[in-house]
């Protein structure tokens, strides 16, 4: 006889909704308070500084002649130090992206809110295939297409703070 | 290279559900138990454990293994806890097998389990901390964004159309009925996968496995022990894994590149030269319906951007030439993230002994893969089994 049908039978006892309200299974629940400071490091944290200017700054590596973004101060395919920084353009290209419904809690969008429209840019003067994530808008979603030229819509100097969100999303040129 | 041969000589799982009363330790002690049981030895006979589970935010349980160590009969034995995003659940027998193949070990029980559903609002918000702290997290993305952003990819590129992809969901959701342990087995048509609820263009509802509760087990054994054991052992003939790089903006999502790393690795330990011909079923990891065709393409068990056709022309069915996730895949029995990947494997085991039941793929196959992915769409883990 199989063995999985043999087994399964009494195994995980499936809940419901009406299991909860109608209190035959208790639960305790926990909502630790803590918050994480993360330091942004050497490479992110020149990035961070340029993107306060509104400069996109990216690292090359002489070996494989990368230029990286975001940059980093080893380059992962030659296990080197990367070797200089290189100021790339704040325009790029949609390499993919996404028409999404759902915010990072899996909760749906309220009615009326705009579709959030991730993407990976390509961005000019970095290597071909050197996509960052980012956000798309002022542009209709369903106009969006893998290939579409993109600038950065920066925030005010003033209310930058070295942040990626310094560049508020990216669209259409 | 010195190494002792494994094999598989017993399983176990319980039911997928979206919420289960037991907990994760009891989850575990059920696949565990009946792991045993499948193969009559008790605890004295096992002389290590390896446990395989998730991210510990689902739980919110801090160590995890340590956590499970009861349940997965580890207690005073040696055991390690392993995890590699959702590629744990075929990574954990990997693990095991090192420990027997090593001659540390002659037996090894492997458990891997997940409890997903005591995260709230909803267990994906977990997953927001894989993404890199300051370049991303600050843009709230989730996983769903990036696999539809890398479905995209893959369509883009080989010029692959939603209504090509969807048959995957038809295929193995109609598979799971058969199974006993199913979460979301039904009948549907690409009708009703293309106008289901848009999730994240292209991915729509019925493009994604669900949220589930749920565990596995299965048995190692040395080969002169697993022919004390059973008079059907299935051996682990070759292991694969790898991790890509976490810039994943810096790879083209196009192909799975780790994956065919890892599936070369065990391909060459198992002398496998041409694993279209010589692979004769197929478990690859269906979290969102493009992946079982991506992972297909990863696996070389065709070309890229290949792998609809042999969907559409119906070789991927249970009855065509290479049966693909017959189990029902993760689309169709459910997905709790490490004991999915491990219902891959006891998939390949029961098919490669002939008790599939009305799971059985005929002409009696010999030689089965079984794949699961995991972390930022970045590490592959592959078991090829024979019987």
């Amino acid at each position: 006889m199989e063995i999985t049908a043999r087994l399964i039978e009494k195994t995980a006892t499936p809940l419901s909704h009406k299991d909860f309200v109608q209190g035959k299974v208790f639960t305790v629940d926990c909502e630790p308070d803590l918050r994480y400071a993360w330091d942004d490091g050497v490479a992110i944290g020149r990035y961070l500084k340029e993107l306060k200017q509104g400069r996109i700054m990216a690292r090359r590596c002489r070996e494989c002649d990368r230029i990286m973004l975001p940059p980093r101060m080893f380059c992962e395919r030659c296990w080197r130090i990367t070797d200089e920084w290189v100021q790339v353009e704040d325009t790029g290209t949609v390499n993919t992206f996404a028409i999404s419904h759902v915010d990072w809690t899996a909760g749906r969008i309220h009615k009326g809110q705009r579709f959030y429209t991730p993407a990976v840019i390509e961005i000019d003067g970095a290597s071909a295939g050197m996509g960052i994530l980012h956000l798309l808008d002022e542009v209709a979603p369903e106009k969006i297409f893998v290939g579409m030229r993109v600038k950065a819509v920066w925030r005010p100097e003033a209310e930058r703070v070295g942040a990626i969100t310094d560049i508020k999303y990216f669209k259409p040129v | 290279m010195g190494l002792r041969r494994v094999a598989i000589v017993g399983a176990g799982m319980t039911k997928f559900v979206r919420r289960a009363l037991e907990t994760p330790k009891e989850l575990t002690y059920e696949a565990s138990r009946m792991a045993l049981d499948s193969c009559e030895l008790s605890l004295k006979d096992i002389d290590t454990v390896t446990i395989g589970t998730g991210p510990d935010a689902f739980d919110g349980v801090h160590m995890n293994g340590e956590f499970l160590n009861d349940g997965a009969g580890a207690y005073r034995k040696p055991v390690m806890r392993n995890y590699v995003g959702g590629g744990t659940g075929v990574f954990a027998p990997i693990h095991g097998w090192f420990h027997v193949a090593s001659g540390l070990f002659d037996t090894c029980l492997v458990v891997a389990e997940e409890k997903m559903s005591s995260c709230h609002p909803h267990p994906a918000g977990a997953f927001l901390t894989i993404f890199d702290h300051t370049t991303e997290q600050p843009l709230y993305p989730t996983l769903i964004w990036i696999f539809a952003m890398e479905m995209r990819r893959y369509m883009h590129t080989y010029g692959i159309t939603k209504d090509d992809i969807a048959l995957v969901a038809v295929k193995n959701k109609k598979n799971a009925l058969d199974h006993p342990a199913a979460q979301i087995a039904q009948e549907i048509t690409v009708e009703d996968v293309l106008n289901s609820e848009v999730l994240a263009s292209p991915v729509h509802r019925l493009d994604i496995s669900p949220t589930s509760d749920g565990a596995v087990a299965v048995v190692l054994a040395a080969e002169h022990v697993a022919r004390r054991i059973t008079d059907k052992p299935v051996w682990i003939d070759g292991v694969g894994y790898a991790l890509d790089t976490a810039y994943w903006g810096t790879r083209d999502l196009c192909y799975p590149e780790y994956l065919e790393v890892a599936a070369r690795q065990a391909y060459e330990m198992a002398g496998i030269r041409e694993p279209h011909k010589e692979i004769h079923i197929a478990e690859p990891y269906d979290p969102f319906t493009y992946k079982e065709l991506h992972h297909m393409e990863g696996l070389m068990l065709c070309g890229k951007g290949e792998a609809p056709k042999l969907l559409a022309d119906g070789v991927t069915q249970r009855d065509g030439n290479l049966p693909v996730c017959p189990s029902g895949g993760l689309l169709g029995v459910g997905n709790p993230i490490a004991a999915a990947g491990l219902m891959k494997v006891v998939e390949i085991f029961l098919q490669l002994r002939g008790e599939a039941g009305k799971r059985q793929v005929p002409g009696r196959p010999t030689t089965g893969v079984a794949q699961a992915w995991g972390d930022l769409m970045q590490v592959g883990s592959v078991i090829v089994m024979r019987n």
